[in-house]
């Protein structure tokens, strides 16, 4: 059955170890649940089985920062909501994403006032934006595969941790 | 206005020198601040009225002076009534006497209240403010505070905005 077949039952893959690491930290990307607005409810969306983002290795959405690998924010991040959001961010362990899901979230969309941050970049670093208000889940999935296609690309030495 | 309504704003009166606004058939009772926590006494034990259903502010603020008005709603089920008193009050630190040992609900809604239009409620037991991020110091409800327009990101000026613009690093 399946990949045996194809190689021959050899029982050996060869590939890059730079390549092997990456395919296995896209295939296992487990996002933290991170729903602050109406994006939350196309997020489920995308998580549930009409969508079904396992297809993609998001078995489940974690509650916990420190056995998530992704923060998806999803909504208008209030200020008051920011020191939080900072806080969940540094408490996930490396190597860690973020993507910035809807325009409330990637520029502040339509809320230009005191309360609301203009982007959450403005508080943790963002791998992608997905635009959209909301964005259909086709969109979250997109922006998802793109971060696998910039995860692929990693290289090791632009990884090195400089303390 | 409700006959039944008539009697309990005429008790006001006589008791309160109160004016009153009759605004939909409802009636707008306007109390001095020093005499609403007696007032709202008052409604509650003698007119039945166990339900404080808001308590907000308004802001007049070119228009009018006094420009805040602090707006308690209250409803007596018993007797299927609604009654508005307002507290109208000026300066810069406006000061209302906290109703929060009367009725329960106020304390949250005090608390609202000072948070977004700087109204000051004496005696209230847990003076500090409920929505706003703690060491702010402006209260955004007020008419004459700025909106905090931030600049829209366009093409025309993407590189302007993004120059500016503080991103977080790692």
């Amino acid at each position: 059955m399946g990949v045996e077949q194809k190689l021959g039952d050899m029982g050996i893959v060869t590939t890059k170890l730079e390549e092997l690491v990456n395919w296995s930290r896209t295939n296992a990307m487990w996002p933290m649940l991170f729903g602050l607005a109406c994006c939350a409810i196309e997020m489920m969306a995308a998580q549930a089985s009409h969508y079904d983002m396992s297809r993609f290795g998001m078995e489940l959405m974690r509650a916990s920062p420190r056995q998530s690998d992704l923060m998806i924010v999803a909504g208008r991040v209030s200020r008051k909501m920011a020191p939080v959001v900072r806080r969940l961010y540094d408490q996930m362990p490396e190597p860690k994403w973020a993507i910035a899901m809807g325009d409330c979230a990637s520029c502040g969309g339509v809320f230009n006032n005191y309360a609301i941050l203009q982007g959450v970049d403005e508080v943790i670093p963002v791998d992608v934006y997905v635009a959209g208000c909301p964005p259909r889940p086709e969109a979250l999935i997109h922006g998802i595969v793109t971060l696998y296609e910039k995860v692929k690309g990693d290289k090791f030495k632009d990884l090195a941790v400089v303390k | 206005m409700d006959k039944k309504l008539e009697k309990i704003v005429q008790a006001l009166q006589e008791n309160f020198g109160t004016s009153y606004e009759e605004f939909r058939d409802e009636a707008h009772v306007f109390v001095k601040a020093e005499n609403i926590v007696e007032a709202l006494t008052l409604l509650r034990d003698k007119f039945e009225f166990e339900l404080l259903s808001a308590l907000t502010a308004t802001d007049y603020y070119p228009q009018e002076t006094p420009r805040f008005h602090v707006v308690y709603q209250l409803t007596s089920l018993a007797r299927n009534l609604s009654v508005q008193l307002r507290v109208a009050v000026n300066s810069d630190q406006p000061k209302v006497p906290s109703a929060a040992f009367v009725y329960d609900t106020a304390n949250w809604r005090e608390r609202e209240v000072f948070d977004m239009f700087g109204i000051v409620f004496d005696g209230h037991p847990d003076p500090r403010r409920i929505l706003t991020p703690e060491g702010m110091e402006d209260h955004p409800l007020r008419k004459d505070f700025p909106l905090g327009y931030e600049e829209p990101q366009f093409t025309f000026n993407y590189d302007d905005v993004d120059l500016k613009k503080i991103y977080a690093k790692e």
